[in-house]
């Protein structure tokens, strides 16, 4: 081990991003602040001097259609700004002495340069934490950010020939995606690739990003936009496909949208045997079964699935198909068995209370509650 | 010996023990549903605090070799690292700030300012000495295999060394508690305890080690000239910490009155029975606000052994509730000052190391544990569960523990009026 491991030793686990000289910086205070990092008191002073954990500070909050914003958030220390566009980050919100997490794709194409990023949000309905971004959360608010992930993303060189197939909020990863190609046309004097975009939306008021996708289709001569507003002329058919873009056989698809949506290209192109063109983001907003009726429950690192149902714990569970459970008391106070859930919902059969994606449940007293995932 | 049947032990049916789980449940059930921004303040500002208190006390040590900036940095960091150790370190790890879902201060994540991992601490603290309570046998932190607390534990002839060597584990108790987690550790994933390059093994040299330069080496290196009193001021500091701790976990289960349980009665244990087992087995420590804080609110040992992952700044109010529980179905609330609290461990620690021959009360009425049969004795005299007609009022254990007393006191008396002649009685 050279003498710069050695130093940064203590810190080699956080931020994977930061710039390696801050890293054997870190490292070698960290010898003194041992168990903790010297990010653990810095943040004290200013919420975004740690990598220990991603931060971030909402910096504006702009609408962009009445139940829709654009909230841009400058990261704290420790955040890769090399991100995939099309990727999604996780991001966490204090409300009420608890943080919540949900997952937003980034609309903000991957720059150095200003140092901040952006996510659009739509209110759901009944979804309290995209109503509060939309519509409640000031200004200068600090939150919380999980490293940006996810397949769905636009290669660099970007394919010749491109289809976007998006519906209502499903144009986000799109437009990181667009707003990237509209970024290098400029950096690097080229024109984009033929790109055809279909997108949905009710009513023209309800079109996400509608000005910057007119500007874009001002500007670049090979980018044609289609917007459909459904609640005039109805969903746009997959049949319409071959009107609307008739080599749409000949691109790499990246489609969008609600789960029908998706489901429909799945069968239309696997149809064609050209399914290997396609690339699909599934973010529907899962609701949780709250009847218990079970599910089947992944345990990722181990690979293994079971289904059960409402009753069995996930511990029983895990244990039944030989995943490596940590486990204690089994009646819920000692905590041994606390594991991130990475998807779904689980119940608390204690108190009936549910948890989501990115919270730390007790396998030992929970149950699945549809589908699920366990990073154990 | 210890306590087997707990049901006839606490003077309660199976309904009454049903019903009293029902009520300790709703406690649970009111404290889980209200927790919120009050409590995240409360944690926080604690973090912040133990924090800015740390800083301050390495900072004084830099003018170390004067002795006001002595006792003050010293002073300051014995305080950071008494509450890191007991309302952070083991109240975070207990879980108990779980449901904030903050990845920073959660069970999974937090490493404390002690020299074992925190990763043992759990296993053998959370999962075995939370789950197994004073099971004689089970719960090794009954003496903590160094010394004899009860004497359902068989006398050895080390046993006699017991006042030396809880003064060694007083000034050393995060070297203790590190070693007791290390094999605790080992014995739970099986692997061979003189295996010297085992897992827990490594992770303990790791953690020892990063902990013992920090303070011996790197911060009294960095006050340059003052290095030789920075040291000191370390090592005072630590050992201080240690000695409170041990003070306070002493208290939590030594004193009389914390009773001790079989792994018969174990076998059968229903949901209500490991709440009467937690509730009889551990001892409080009275005092104000200032104590509960610093005793990381252990000093509400009964309310943090029925809800080991509640928050602990719930516990006043939660001991409100259970105290008044105590009263409806007569049961003993064990609780005393610190001082009371461990002179009757003190007691215990150097009696039980004589050999049992010189001990005069059998494992079945003893100060230090206690049985069912204690009651067989007066039985005819002492109440069964009835309530009193006049005031509605249950006449339960804690009544026949008041009779049982009286006849022993009483019983005494008798005995020396009649044989003050005799010779003093060599036993304890």
């Amino acid at each position: 081990m050279g003498l710069k491991e050695w130093i940064e030793k203590p810190a080699a686990h956080v931020a994977p991003g930061e710039k390696s000289l801050s890293n054997v910086l870190r490292g070698a205070v960290a010898r003194l602040t041992t168990p903790l990092l010297p990010d653990d008191y810095l943040h004290l002073v200013n919420p975004l001097w740690s990598a220990r954990e991603l931060r971030g500070r909402i910096v504006s909050v702009r609408q962009e259609t009445p139940d829709s914003a654009t909230i841009v958030i400058r990261p704290g220390w420790g955040f890769d700004f090399g991100y995939a566009p099309g990727q999604y980050i996780g991001i966490g919100l204090h409300i009420d002495g608890r943080w919540h997490w949900r997952s937003y794709s980034l609309t903000s194409s991957p720059t150095w340069d200003d140092k901040v990023i952006s996510i659009a949000v739509k209110a759901m309905p009944e979804g309290f934490l995209s109503s509060h971004l939309v519509g409640g959360v000031p200004e200068g608010t600090v939150v919380r950010l999980a490293a940006p992930k996810g397949d769905f993303v636009l290669p660099d060189p970007p394919p010749a020939k491109i289809l976007f197939l998006t519906a209502g909020s499903g144009i986000t990863p799109i437009m990181s995606m667009l707003r990237t190609l509209d970024r290098r046309a400029v950096e690097r004097e080229l024109d984009l690739p033929d790109v055809v975009h279909i997108h949905s939306a009710p009513t023209a008021e309800n079109v996400m990003f509608r000005s910057e996708l007119e500007r874009f289709d001002a500007t670049h001569d090979r980018f044609r936009v289609h917007v459909r507003h459904t609640r005039e002329k109805g969903k746009f058919a997959l049949s319409e496909l071959d009107e609307v873009c008739p080599d749409w056989r000949e691109r790499q698809t990246w489609a969008c949208g609600p789960q029908q949506m998706l489901d429909d290209i799945t069968a239309h192109w696997v149809a064609e045997g050209i399914e290997d063109q396609v690339h699909l983001e599934r973010f529907a907003v899962s609701r949780a079964d709250t009847s218990g009726s079970g599910g089947t429950i992944t345990f990722a690192k181990s690979g293994k699935t079971v289904t059960v149902d409402g009753a069995t714990t996930i511990l029983e569970a895990g244990e039944s198909v030989g995943a490596l459970m940590p486990f204690g008391c089994r009646m819920g106070i000692c905590q041994t068995c606390v594991v991130p859930l990475e998807k779904g919902h689980v119940v608390d059969l204690r108190s009936g209370k549910e948890h989501a994606e990115g919270e730390r449940v007790q396998t030992c007293i929970s149950a699945a509650a549809g589908d699920c995932t366990l990073d154990v | 010996m210890a306590i087997t049947d707990i049901r006839a032990f606490s003077h309660l049916t199976e309904d009454d023990i049903v019903a009293l789980a029902n009520e300790f449940d709703a406690i649970r059930r009111d404290v889980e549903n209200s927790r919120g921004p009050r409590d995240a303040r409360y944690i926080h500002s604690v973090i912040r605090a133990q924090r800015v208190l740390e800083v301050v006390g390495r900072c004084a040590l830099f003018g170390s070799r004067r002795r006001s900036r002595w006792i003050i940095g010293t002073a300051a960091l014995s305080l950071a690292k008494i509450i890191e150790n007991m309302e952070l370190g083991h109240n975070v790890m207990h879980g108990q700030w779980d449901w904030m879902n903050d990845p920073e201060i959660h069970s999974t994540s937090w490493e404390w300012d002690q020299t074992g991992p925190s990763e043992h601490w759990k296993r053998a603290h959370n999962y075995a000495h939370h789950t197994y309570t004073n099971i004689v046998g089970m719960d090794e932190d009954v003496g903590f295999g160094i010394l004899r607390m009860t004497r359902d534990e068989k006398w050895r002839p080390r046993n006699l060394a017991q006042p030396i060597a809880n003064i060694v584990l007083a000034l050393t108790f995060e070297w203790g508690i590190a070693l007791h987690d290390l094999s605790a550790k080992k014995e739970l994933e099986g692997v061979p305890p003189t295996q010297w390059n085992s897992g827990p093994n490594k992770e303990f040299a790791a953690k020892a080690g990063r902990q013992v330069v920090k303070d011996l080496v790197f911060f009294p290196a960095l006050t340059g000239p003052a290095w030789r009193s920075t040291l000191s001021a370390n090592l005072t500091a630590n050992v201080i910490r240690n000695i409170w701790a041990y003070l306070v976990i002493f208290c939590g289960h030594f004193p009389d009155g914390a009773e001790k349980f079989t792994t018969e009665h174990y076998e059968n244990e229903t949901r209500g029975e490991w709440y009467l087992r937690q509730l009889l087995g551990s001892a409080n420590i009275s005092g104000g606000r200032a104590m509960d804080f610093f005793t990381g609110n252990l000093s509400y040992q009964i309310e943090h052994h029925l809800f080991p992952d509640l928050p602990s700044n719930r516990y006043p109010e939660i001991a409100a509730r259970v105290r008044a529980l105590c009263g409806k179905y007569d049961l003993p609330y064990t609780t005393g000052s610190l001082a009371r609290q461990y002179w009757l461990a003190l007691r215990t620690i150097h009696k039980l190391a004589l050999p049992d021959r010189f001990l005069k009360a059998t494992a079945d009425d003893a100060p230090e544990t206690s049985s069912e049969r204690k009651f067989d004795r007066w039985r005819p005299d002492a109440p069964v569960v009835v309530t009193e007609a006049s005031t509605g009022r249950r006449r339960g254990l804690l009544t026949a523990l008041r009779v049982h007393a009286e006849h022993a006191v009483a019983e005494r008396r008798r005995r020396r009026g009649e044989s003050s002649h005799r010779e003093p009685s060599a036993t304890v």
